[in-house]
């Protein structure tokens, strides 16, 4: 994963809530069995309506995404965060985040950062008054700057360090192999095993 | 455990038992915890990238003997004999048959009698118990919470993380108490009782929260009833839901293919007891909902917090007071084709969905058949009913539901997720307003441009008979005044 320590980038108001993983990305696009390639792909319901804010210049360009409260929720698919990132958003902002969607931006270095509602009313107004204000999103002072606006945002700590250091979760846990092999020893016989299968007739 | 420990919830309980390594530090600067991972559950949409992670790094998979594979989101539930028309959605299905034989994965493919919604073939193997962590690259996990496992969805990234270590990294979730005391009317189901506290907490209230159900409605409620409520958690922001297992969940364990055995059995039976919110044990929320006062839930806008009872219209902006919710009701109306003020019940749809990891059981058909039998479906409505897994079909078949819905002019289709998300060819079209029993009614979930509600498997079959959003007791009043 590559080391985000700051980003500064257009920022784009996006004034709903609920923004579900479906609208992020919906279901016909889940069939690729790839990694990138699903710019088209990102909020395509939505695209088709000239109107949509990534249909505008400048926000067209842009890469940090300004979201009402209850952005990611829905499905688990870590596409979502494939399609944002493959348009090019670095980060996104919004009040309160989906569980898994903010898990998978951890993993694939998008940053989900939490702001205030009060704030992101601030920072609409001003991407809506000056389109193409770029916004800074700075995980080392953990602040969020528009124009003359700077708020602050939370972050888990853990997220934030390896989003910081570019680290690889499954590297960082095979660290501790000997703890996981210690613990399958220690467990209890009847807990289920799927091989060799067993059928009911 | 000593006895000077301070009580725990059954979350905590089920956790601190998966805990390979704690985390070090304190409070906000605590590391997460390296959680060990009983059963992973695996389908088509999900795993390629993380197959290919595996394979680009030279990583094994950890443990086979504890992971499954089927095929549910992209399989037609037609013509199931024939290659897959559409070529991505074969493409995908191949690209899983070909990492489950590479990597020695266990595969119920498309046509084999243990085939199905992930989430319907878990339990009904045996293979999810009581005290297990479980998960999968699907967010419906939380399915399995009903037996008072920890089960939830995860990224593709973490379904790599999990294949190569069999564990997760995670921070400790807050815990939520969901207390639904009282009995049922006749009529109101699991379905009505979720979309109730999906509504009352919103679509974002259980974020960061596992939410046990307890209580003695949810004492009541089979485990196919108890699979619905824990499967929809995640339309509460909540990852997990639990229900402690009780003689109900050890009934409907025993004998399965994968339940343990013999002396097994017995020790198994004995640690479940305990898996159990201790007597004054500390929940971080708690809600309570009255079972007597609930009524058949439906919903009326795009997400699944925008729900009311059958009885009730839908909501004009108005009614919110605060601004976004305000401006999403809006929204949703336009969507939905809606005019605020409208009775629930003047609502015509054009399709029924019966289906879905959330209403696809045994029960779900079995209650839904006994609303339709011996009745006609309105001409206008095509019904649509797909059993969870090729052995729920099996058995409907076997107990005659299916010549039931044929009866009544429903189409009897194959096992699979299908218009629940549509990534098959079961879609609604531009327009096409369909009352459903699936889980999500968030714009174009069901096919672009599709209107959906959200209803308990009997509204949908009285749904059905009058075209219009209907509960039984609707058809009584109507044969009353006939």
């Amino acid at each position: 994963m590559e080391k985000i320590v700051s980003h500064t980038g257009i920022g784009v108001p996006l004034r709903q809530s609920n923004v579900d993983t479906d609208q992020i990305i919906p279901a016909v696009y889940l069939k690729r069995i790839t990694r990138t390639g699903f710019e088209d792909a990102l909020f395509a319901g939505w695209r088709r309506d000239e109107n949509f804010i990534l249909n505008q210049e400048p926000f067209n360009a842009g890469s940090v995404l300004v979201a009402g409260p209850d952005f990611g929720t829905g499905s688990s698919r870590e596409h979502a965060v494939w399609a944002l990132k493959d348009y090019g958003f670095k980060a996104v902002i919004s009040a309160r985040f989906a569980d898994i969607f903010r898990g998978n931006s951890g993993k694939q270095g998008l940053v989900a950062a939490e702001v205030a509602q009060s704030d992101i009313e601030l920072i609409w107004k001003e991407l809506e008054n000056n389109p193409g204000t770029e916004v800074t999103v700075d995980l080392d002072s953990r602040t969020v700057q528009c124009g003359s606006i700077s708020a602050p945002f939370q972050i888990d700590d853990y997220t934030r360090w390896r989003l910081m250091e570019g680290l690889d979760d499954i590297g960082l846990t095979l660290q501790h192999e000997g703890d996981i092999t210690e613990f399958e020893a220690a467990r209890p016989s009847h807990k289920p095993k799927t091989l060799p299968a067993r059928f009911a007739d | 455990m000593s006895a000077t420990q301070s009580p725990q919830t059954l979350a905590e309980k089920v956790w601190n038992a998966h805990v390979v390594r704690r985390g070090t530090g304190e409070g906000e600067a605590r590391q997460p915890d390296l959680i060990y991972i009983d059963l992973h559950l695996l389908h088509e949409v999900t795993s390629p990238q993380a197959f290919e992670g595996l394979r680009l790094a030279g990583r094994q998979l950890r443990r086979p003997d504890q992971t499954i594979a089927t095929e549910d989101h992209n399989t037609p539930t037609l013509d199931i004999d024939k290659p897959i028309a559409d070529l991505t959605s074969r493409t995908q299905i191949n690209t899983l048959r070909e990492n489950c034989k590479e990597f020695g994965v266990r595969l119920h493919s498309l046509g084999d009698k243990e085939q199905g919604i992930v989430h319907v073939v878990g339990p009904q193997l045996g293979l999810t118990q009581p005290g297990m962590t479980v998960v999968c690259g699907d967010s419906h996990t939380s399915t399995h919470g009903a037996f008072g496992a920890l089960a939830f969805g995860i990224g593709t990234s973490e379904v790599e993380h999990v294949m190569a270590t069999q564990s997760l990294s995670l921070k400790p979730f807050k815990t939520m108490a969901i207390n639904v005391e009282g009995t049922l009317k006749p009529g109101v189901t699991a379905k009505d009782i979720i979309l109730a506290v999906i509504a009352k907490i919103g679509t974002g209230g259980g974020q960061g929260y596992v939410l046990e159900y307890r209580g003695s409605a949810i004492r009541a409620l089979s485990m196919d009833a108890r699979m619905t409520i824990c499967n929809m958690s995640i339309e509460a922001g909540a990852r997990a839901g639990m229900i402690a297992p009780d003689q109900t969940t050890f009934d409907y364990v025993n004998g399965r293919p994968h339940a343990p055995q013999g002396q097994d059995w017995d020790a198994a039976v004995e640690e479940w007891k305990q898996l159990h919110s201790d007597e004054g044990a500390q929940f971080d929320a708690e809600v309570f909902l009255d079972a007597d006062e609930l009524e058949p839930f439906v919903t009326w806008g795009t997400n699944p917090g925008q729900g009311v009872s059958l009885s009730a219209s839908v909501p004009t902006p108005e009614d919110f007071e605060d601004e976004n919710d305000r401006k999403a009701c809006e929204r949703a109306l336009e969507y939905m084709g809606l005019t605020g003020g409208t009775p629930m019940k003047e609502i015509r749809v054009d399709t029924v969905f019966l289906g879905s990891c959330t209403n696809s059981r045994m029960e779900d058909l079995r209650a839904a058949a006994a609303v339709i039998k011996g009745k006609e479906k309105d001409p206008d409505v095509r019904m649509i009913v797909v059993p969870g897994s090729a052995r729920v079909r099996l058995e409907a078949e076997a107990e005659g539901l299916d010549q039931i819905f044929k009866d009544f002019g429903a189409e009897w289709r194959f096992a699979g997720c299908s218009m629940c998300l549509g990534m098959n060819p079961d879609q609604l079209s531009e327009g096409e307003r369909c009352a459903s029993t699936s889980n999500r009614n968030f714009e174009g979930r069901q096919g672009k441009g599709g209107r959906t509600h959200l209803v308990s498997p009997l509204v949908a079959a009285a749904t059905a008979i009058r075209g219009t959003l209907s509960s039984p007791s609707d058809l009584v009043n109507t044969s009353v005044a006939v």
